[in-house]
């Protein structure tokens, strides 16, 4: 599989503050790719970069096999955008928007059109500023998908969404995947992006932490037991590997690396264990991880550790 | 908690956000007063000078439509050339006040942050009123002074600050109920321009319908000059009687308005209007679909308006032409400098199609700071992540402006040329002669526009401020008031208006037009190339 979008050692300066450092990002085609990071991580600046908006300081960036600042016309015609705050045109009809954005892209599809309009439940005659946050984005997120693009880049574009418009939004994600194209997702949903992405880039203070399938990245993170054993545990604290261990009467919780698993659970077994539970890590651990503040420090080291062994 | 509670608060909010804008707007008219009452105080030091002013002004309708005489004195002749002009610029003031506190607020989702605390329900529109009002009090007592200062009699300015004040206050109440009315500040602030309007007509027309009194320096004003606010500011005759009652008029016109608009807030959904919100069309029109089409509809609403103000403007202008030919004494001479010719007509055709020319380009930087609006805005990042460069986004405008300024010469040349016609005979040589004048003061307007393209390309953040700075310096410097400024030669050549060719009084002559050509070139090459180069400056 080819590369959709391929950029390493990216860099952004605005003034003295540095908002992308040595970002490293590939997205395959034709694979839903999520970008997460906490606010103000880089996540906005680096989709900017990429649609041509914002120059780059040093890097390289190769977006459809072109360079974003040198051929933005012609890449912008293969591909779409929904940005993470709509602000459109206040007395312009929603209709209007989305027929403009897409006539200026080169064309869209009429039939799809219509279908979007009645899946989003979007009433095109409103005018914009009669349109809520969520509607303007319903309004972006049409005129994006209406248009069959090989490309769509969206900046949290399900942040003003309700629960059943998010589940629309993730049907048409899914058929444009199926449909072969590649989509760069921005969120911070992430049911959302548990549920779409193949594989997913996490950035934080403007570089990538960590970046592989969900499959990889649970590999690199602890299982979570609760085990009840008939004898006392002691000496686990003492086990390379096991982490964060709390006792409530006869139950005692910790977490474990991978690598350390086999080890803990013969410990464990000459302990006599009479219940055992484990659970892996979720997505909402691996990110409280890479966000948190206690797992800050650990996190970075952990995250450039990790990032070869996934690649 | 009743539906005043928290007014106290919210009025010191919206003064903290006002502490600029209303200041400026204050010291700006004040500035303004004092500066021409000055000068004409210099001007008419010969009282007799001032009594032929003063019977002109009496005896020609069209300057009866724009100033009511009240006899001759400085002031009373300060009150015909400047009261309209303060008076609809206090009415703005004040609209805009109150919108800020109350529709916008409503529109930006502020008012709903606030409205959720413990604020009653009609204290943010009684905190904006308490604004607006107090403006209006600081800008009558400033007014007053600056006509003191520029050595009026105590009680003659006092009454020119309270007239002025009084068409404010009277629009901070129409602007309370307008907001009301609809769900868009844009909206509820044409609304009440529109009563402004209705206002600055009817008293003009209620002027010209009078009848001077047997001195010849005082008109006595037709009913319909007493039906709203400009006109009853007229009436309180400021250096001429100094009638203080019509103010009770202006204060009950604004006390039933605020009545009006606490009965609709009352009756009324948070964010929305009372009018209804009409449906537009469920698909972009195929003139929609580019660029160009886009800006055009986004500018359209503002040609309008300026379309229909040139046409006036030159209608009354061209009306003027039969008095100018019996002008004598310092308007003669302004004329005959201005228009660089001693034949006077052509001297007057000169001069007014210079002003047309500089009112074109306070149009051409009105719509061209728009391109800064929506880089800061937002709208422009969806365009630009089309396959559309930001050349051909900067060209749109480019293209809609010029062709919008030259629609707009055009359409003043012809009000000119149709009613001078009317006064002189031959409408058509008329027009036709001063179609030509209209069309030589484009590379002057270009010349503007382009400057502001450079702006916008190379200082995006002071796009604004330098721009109209630029062309208020280019106004003053050049040839309308520069040399009556005495401003040395080489100052006066910065201003391309002064480069601008005196049609039809002076045949036009090819080099400083190709000079211009070359000047908005330059400009426009060096702001597009900026803009190509640089980062856009999004919202975060």
């Amino acid at each position: 599989m080819t590369a959709a979008i391929s950029v390493s050692g990216l860099v952004k300066n605005f003034g003295t503050t540095r908002a992308l450092d040595h970002l490293d990002l590939t997205v395959s085609t034709g694979e839903v790719h999520g970008f997460l990071g906490p606010n103000g991580a880089g996540k906005t600046t680096t989709i900017r970069i990429l649609l041509g908006l914002l120059r780059r300081d040093a890097g390289q960036i190769s977006l459809l096999g072109g360079d974003p600042w040198r051929d933005t016309v012609s890449l912008h015609r293969r591909l779409a955008y929904v940005p993470g705050e709509v602000n459109l045109w206040p007395n312009l009809t929603g209709g209007e928007v989305i027929d403009l954005l897409g006539s200026l892209r080169g064309g869209l599809d009429r039939s799809r059109r219509a279908d979007l309009l009645e899946r989003f439940a979007l009433d095109p005659t409103k005018r914009c500023r009669a349109y809520s946050k969520g509607n303007r984005q319903k309004v972006a997120l049409v005129a994006a998908f209406a248009s069959d693009v090989e490309l769509y880049l969206l900046d949290e574009p399900t942040s003003g969404l309700d629960p059943l418009m998010e589940t629309v939004f993730q049907d048409v994600v899914l058929q444009r995947r199926a449909a072969g194209r590649t989509v760069l997702l921005s969120s911070h949903i992430l049911s959302e992006v548990e549920a779409l992405c193949d594989r997913v880039t996490i950035v934080r203070a403007g570089r990538a932490a960590e970046s592989g399938t969900f499959q990889q990245l649970r590999h690199l993170t602890r299982t979570s037991v609760v085990v009840e054993t008939s004898r006392p545990i002691d000496g686990l604290r003492e086990l390379p590997g096991v982490h964060d261990v709390s006792s409530d009467g006869p139950r005692t919780r910790f977490s474990v690396d991978q690598s350390a698993l086999n080890l803990v659970l013969a410990r464990l077994v000459t302990l006599n264990v009479r219940t055992l539970v484990s659970s892996p890590p979720t997505l909402e651990e691996l990110f409280l991880r890479h966000y948190g503040e206690d797992g800050k420090s650990t996190a970075t080291q952990r995250g450039d550790a990790d990032l070869a062994g996934v690649r | 908690m009743n539906a005043l509670t928290g007014t106290a608060a919210l009025t010191r909010l919206a003064l903290r956000r006002d502490r600029i804008t209303l200041p400026a707007w204050i010291l700006g008219l004040a500035t303004f007063t004092a500066g021409t009452t000055a000068l004409w105080a210099d001007q008419y030091r010969n009282m007799a000078d001032l009594i032929q002013e003063t019977q002109l002004a009496a005896a020609n309708p069209g300057i009866r439509m724009l100033g009511l005489a009240s006899g001759a004195s400085v002031g009373a002749y300060a009150m015909i050339r400047n009261f309209v002009t303060l008076a609809v610029l206090a009415a703005l003031m004040s609209t805009f006040a109150v919108l800020r506190h109350t529709r916008q607020s409503e529109e930006t989702g502020r008012a709903e942050l606030i409205g959720a605390a413990v604020v009653g329900r009609h204290a943010g529109l009684t905190a904006a009123l308490i604004v607006a009002v107090g403006a209006n009090a600081v800008l009558a007592a400033t007014l007053g002074l600056a006509m003191i200062v520029a050595g009026q009699p105590a009680a003659g300015s006092l009454a020119a600050g309270a007239a002025v004040a009084a068409v404010g206050v009277a629009f901070a109440g129409v602007a309370a109920v307008t907001t009301q009315l609809t769900s868009s500040s844009r909206t509820a602030s044409g609304l009440a321009a529109a009563v402004l309007g209705v206002s600055f007509l009817t008293a003009g027309i209620g002027n010209m319908a009078g009848h001077i009194d047997p001195s010849g320096l005082r008109v006595e004003s037709a009913w319909p000059a007493w039906l709203l606010p400009i006109g009853w500011g007229q009436q309180m005759r400021p250096f001429g009687g100094n009638h203080w009652w019509p103010l009770g008029l202006a204060v009950a016109l604004f006390l039933a308005c605020t009545a009006a608009a606490a009965l609709l807030a009352a009756r009324r959904d948070f964010g929305q209007g009372l009018l209804p919100q009409h449906h537009g069309h469920a698909q972009a029109s195929p003139a929609l679909r580019s660029p160009l089409g886009l800006a055009w509809r986004l500018q359209r609403g503002p040609l309008l308006g300026w379309a229909v103000a040139m046409l006036g403007f030159g209608l009354v202008m061209g009306g003027l032409i039969g008095h100018v030919e019996d002008a004598t004494g310092t308007a003669r001479d302004w004329y005959i400098q201005v228009g660089g010719s001693d034949q006077i007509l052509n001297a007057y055709r000169a001069s007014i199609m210079q002003m047309a020319g500089m009112a074109a380009a306070i149009y051409a930087v009105q719509v061209l700071l728009h391109m800064r609006a929506e880089e800061a805005n937002g709208p422009l990042e969806p365009i630009l992540a089309t396959a559309v460069s930001r050349l051909r986004w900067a060209a749109s405008y480019a293209v809609t402006v010029s062709l919008g300024a030259t629609a707009l010469v055009l359409l003043f040349a012809t009000g000119t040329g149709l009613a001078a016609g009317g006064v002189l005979g031959d409408p058509a040589e008329q027009t036709s002669r001063l179609i030509v004048a209209s069309l030589v003061q484009l590379p002057g307007i270009l010349v503007i526009g382009a400057a502001v393209i450079a702006t916008v390309g190379l200082v995006p953040r002071f796009a604004g401020v330098v721009s109209w700075a630029l062309l208020l310096a280019s106004i003053l410097i050049g040839p309308m008031f520069g040399p009556t400024l005495n401003l040395p030669q080489w100052a006066q050549d910065l201003s391309p208006f002064t480069h601008v060719p005196k049609a039809p009084a002076v045949a036009v002559t090819t080099w400083p037009v190709l000079a211009l050509i070359t000047v908005v070139a330059a400009l426009a090459v060096a702001g597009l190339v900026s803009l190509r180069h640089r980062d856009l400056a999004l919202p975060a």
